[in-house]
């Protein structure tokens, strides 16, 4: 297949190679055709939203950066390198987290054992639980997360924010590069939707590379430097934010291009639209996923 | 821009909490109990009430040292058993055939020993093993093939009973005359070693307490306080103490004949379980994955936990636990019949855990749970006995008991809810 939207493509002007690499990657789900010759980009220090309509693919992209399902076909570089990750043990190693829209955080649990959850600290076999909270609290006051009351106290008595918290701050804890956030502000109110866009922004500000995925433009012109547009599977455009306005986005979102930006006319297969319906009707891609992890 | 883990920048160090006195440490238990965390409490109080009732109604026969070691005696079994059913419950699981697994595997260390004429460390080793292993069967078809444990275990609970009645054969009894078998929950410590047994465990839980606490102060972490680890050795001692004391006092009735003093050996080996699966629960990984999967089996398996292998785990724990139920109860008996481990065993274990504080929604619970829930039912069970009551009675009371319990469980979950704790 050709590129038709590659020239049509804006690229922000990067001094820095990203760190995140994808290029003209593929997944299909028996015939569906999840994700066409996506090129995708993720710079330290930046924040890129990724963004798009129900189906449009954002979730088996994001799945596939993370392992749980790896990419059919495609260039898949981290640090200028090609990696391959198969599994989310890969990502992992190579530092890219995800905090998922469920969180995955036991609410039987304090903060700390959340916060190392699967990789408890251990001393002769003998989990070193002063460390853990120490870490834990250093990590939280990097942050500037001061809305938690103690550090040892169960996870269930965590406002919808305090637990958006947790998950983001478990996910730097470790030697990560890249935090892939999958829609944290869905959830939330006013005041808990800033305090989570701050520290969003605040990780990328640490030299991070953060990946948010949003329904929601206001939230992502807040805090994001790029915004990467995915149509029915393709990507329609990767853009600066200061760039555009919310509208051309929302045409990106809804039609695949705006002006001069995004997909080409007449670049858009007939089967494409045939198979958006299919696309927005197969929640199973997702599940399917889940299952596949191990 | 280099990549940097925000863990590992430089953080100003941030000044350590003054340590928790006493006054602190009885606020937050009364804000934790009234915010739902109920714990032990339950069992606690309710062990208090029943001694008070029957030393009222049988002040000579109930409370009389004789009785003490006898209840502790009969506890046993149920609380080793309910010790292993603790990690099943913990996953949110359910282990059914927990009775019948003590059954089948006495009954194969006393075929081992009584008519094979095997050592009783072998024939012990044997009883352990058939308990791992109808542990390991139960394990893969849950973990793996995902038949609920309900059906898996309901299926061992009729299969087993089959099993205990085959190897026995039809109204026979296996008899258990090994010497080392019967003194394990017959016979007791000299009075020398349950003082040494005293000093060791009061020892070692100060010297514990002492040392984690000096670790965290140093750590710049908040510690408890001197008051309050004095104020927990002080009553541990005194309620060990008092025991002790009472169970090294002659309790023979024909002093003459027969001398019976000190602790039980029985309590030893429920002191050595205790302390050792309390650690493997609260102070290693495999404990805090325990806790993770019963809690949110997801998050545990997106954690990179292996969900499968851990409910492996602890079925495995809960059927050897169940085996060492089943060697007590062959010695307490001194023999197998076809109903060793059956009848209210099984639910009379479910009971000690739930009674104790352990959850049936998983993800709550502890060890010392099984111990005081046996403990409140083996008061029951002694205690109407000592009332002369009719089996009719002592089931009907320990059901409402039972039934006081899980409300107890699901109110204080409600509570919980309503105040953000789990």
């Amino acid at each position: 297949m050709t590129m038709p939207s590659a020239a049509a493509k804006v690229r922000p002007e990067q001094e820095s190679a990203p760190l995140l690499s994808l290029r003209n990657v593929n997944k299909s789900f028996g015939a569906v055709h999840v994700l066409q010759d996506v090129d995708f980009d993720a710079h330290l220090g930046q924040v890129t939203a990724l963004v798009g309509d129900n189906g449009a693919g954002k979730s088996t992209l994001i799945k596939g950066i993370a392992g749980i399902h790896a990419f059919d076909s495609g260039d898949y570089q981290f640090e200028g390198h090609p990696v391959t990750v198969h599994n989310p043990k890969q990502a992992n190693d190579l530092g890219i987290e995800v905090v998922y829209q469920d969180l995955a955080l036991c609410d039987n649990l304090d903060i700390v054992h959340n916060l190392f959850l699967g990789r408890e600290l251990t001393r002769r076999r003998v989990l070193d639980e002063a460390t853990m909270e120490r870490r834990a609290t250093e990590t939280l006051a990097g942050l500037s997360v001061r809305t938690v009351r103690s550090i040892r106290q169960q996870v269930a008595s965590l406002s919808g924010g305090q637990r958006q918290t947790v998950a983001i701050a478990r996910s730097v804890l470790w030697n990560s590069k890249l935090v892939i956030l999958d829609e944290p502000t869905a959830a939330l109110g006013v005041a808990q939707t800033e305090q989570v866009l701050k520290l969003v922004r605040r990780l990328a500000d640490r030299g991070l590379a953060v990946v948010l995925i949003s329904h929601n433009l206001n939230d992502v012109f807040e805090v994001a430097d790029n915004i990467a547009v995915l149509y029915l599977g393709r990507m329609a455009a990767q853009v600066t934010a200061r760039e555009v306005t919310s509208n051309q986005v929302v045409e990106l979102i809804t039609a695949g291009r705006s002006g001069s930006i995004g997909l080409a006319p007449g670049a858009e297969p007939e089967d494409v639209i045939a198979e958006q319906a299919e696309i927005v009707g197969v929640p199973s891609t997702e599940d399917r996923s889940r299952e596949e992890q191990p | 821009m280099t990549a940097t883990t925000v863990a590992d920048e430089e953080t100003p160090r941030l000044p350590t909490p003054a340590p928790r006195e006493l006054g602190d440490a009885v606020r937050d238990y009364v804000a934790r109990v009234r915010g739902g965390d109920v714990g032990s409490l339950p069992a606690v109080l309710g062990l208090v009430v029943l001694v008070i009732v029957f030393s009222i109604l049988r002040p000579e026969t109930f409370t009389n040292a004789f009785n003490l070691s006898n209840l502790l005696h009969q506890a046993a079994a149920v609380t080793v058993i309910a010790m292993g059913l603790v990690f099943v419950l913990l996953l949110g699981e359910i282990d059914l055939s927990a009775g019948w697994t003590a059954g089948v595997s006495g009954a194969i260390m006393a075929i081992a020993v009584t008519r094979e004429g095997w050592p009783w460390w072998l024939a012990v080793i044997l009883g352990l093993l058939t308990g791992a292993v109808i542990g390991t069967v139960i394990g893969l078809l849950v973990a793996h093939l995902g038949i609920p444990s309900f059906v898996v275990t309901l299926a061992l609970f009729l299969g087993l009973q089959g099993v205990l009645l085959k190897l026995i054969g039809e109204g026979g009894t296996i008899p258990v005359r090994d010497k080392v078998l019967l003194a394990i929950n017959n016979d007791n410590m000299p009075v020398w070693l349950g003082w040494v047994l005293f000093a060791v465990v009061v020892g070692a839980y100060a010297l514990v307490s002492l040392r984690r606490a000096t670790a965290r102060r140093a750590g710049g972490l908040q510690s408890e306080g001197y008051s309050v680890i004095v104020a927990k050795v002080v009553v541990l001692a005194v309620l060990l103490g008092a025991v002790t004391l009472y169970l090294s006092r002659e309790r023979s009735r024909n002093p003459a004949v027969a001398s019976i003093t000190g602790v039980p050996e029985v309590v030893l080996l429920l002191l050595v379980l205790l302390v050792g699966l309390n650690f493997i629960l609260g102070r290693t990984a495999f404990g805090r994955h325990v806790y993770a999967v019963g809690g949110n089996a997801e998050a545990a398996r997106r954690a990179g936990i292996n969900v499968r292998r851990v409910k492996q785990a602890c079925f495995l724990f809960g059927s050897t636990l169940a085996a060492v139920g089943g060697i007590l109860i062959a010695s307490r008996d001194n023999s197998i019949s076809p109903t060793s481990g059956g009848a209210e065993t099984l639910l009379y274990a479910v009971g000690a855990a739930v009674i104790g504080g352990t959850s049936l929604f998983g993800g709550k619970g502890k060890i010392l749970d099984a111990l005081l829930g046996g403990l409140v039912i083996a008061v029951i069970i002694n205690g109407m006995g000592l009332l002369n009551q009719p089996s009719a009675v002592v089931y009907m009371v320990t059901g409402v008991v039972l039934l006081i319990a899980a409300s107890v469980d699901a109110l204080s979950r409600r509570r919980a809810a309503a105040t953000g704790r789990v």
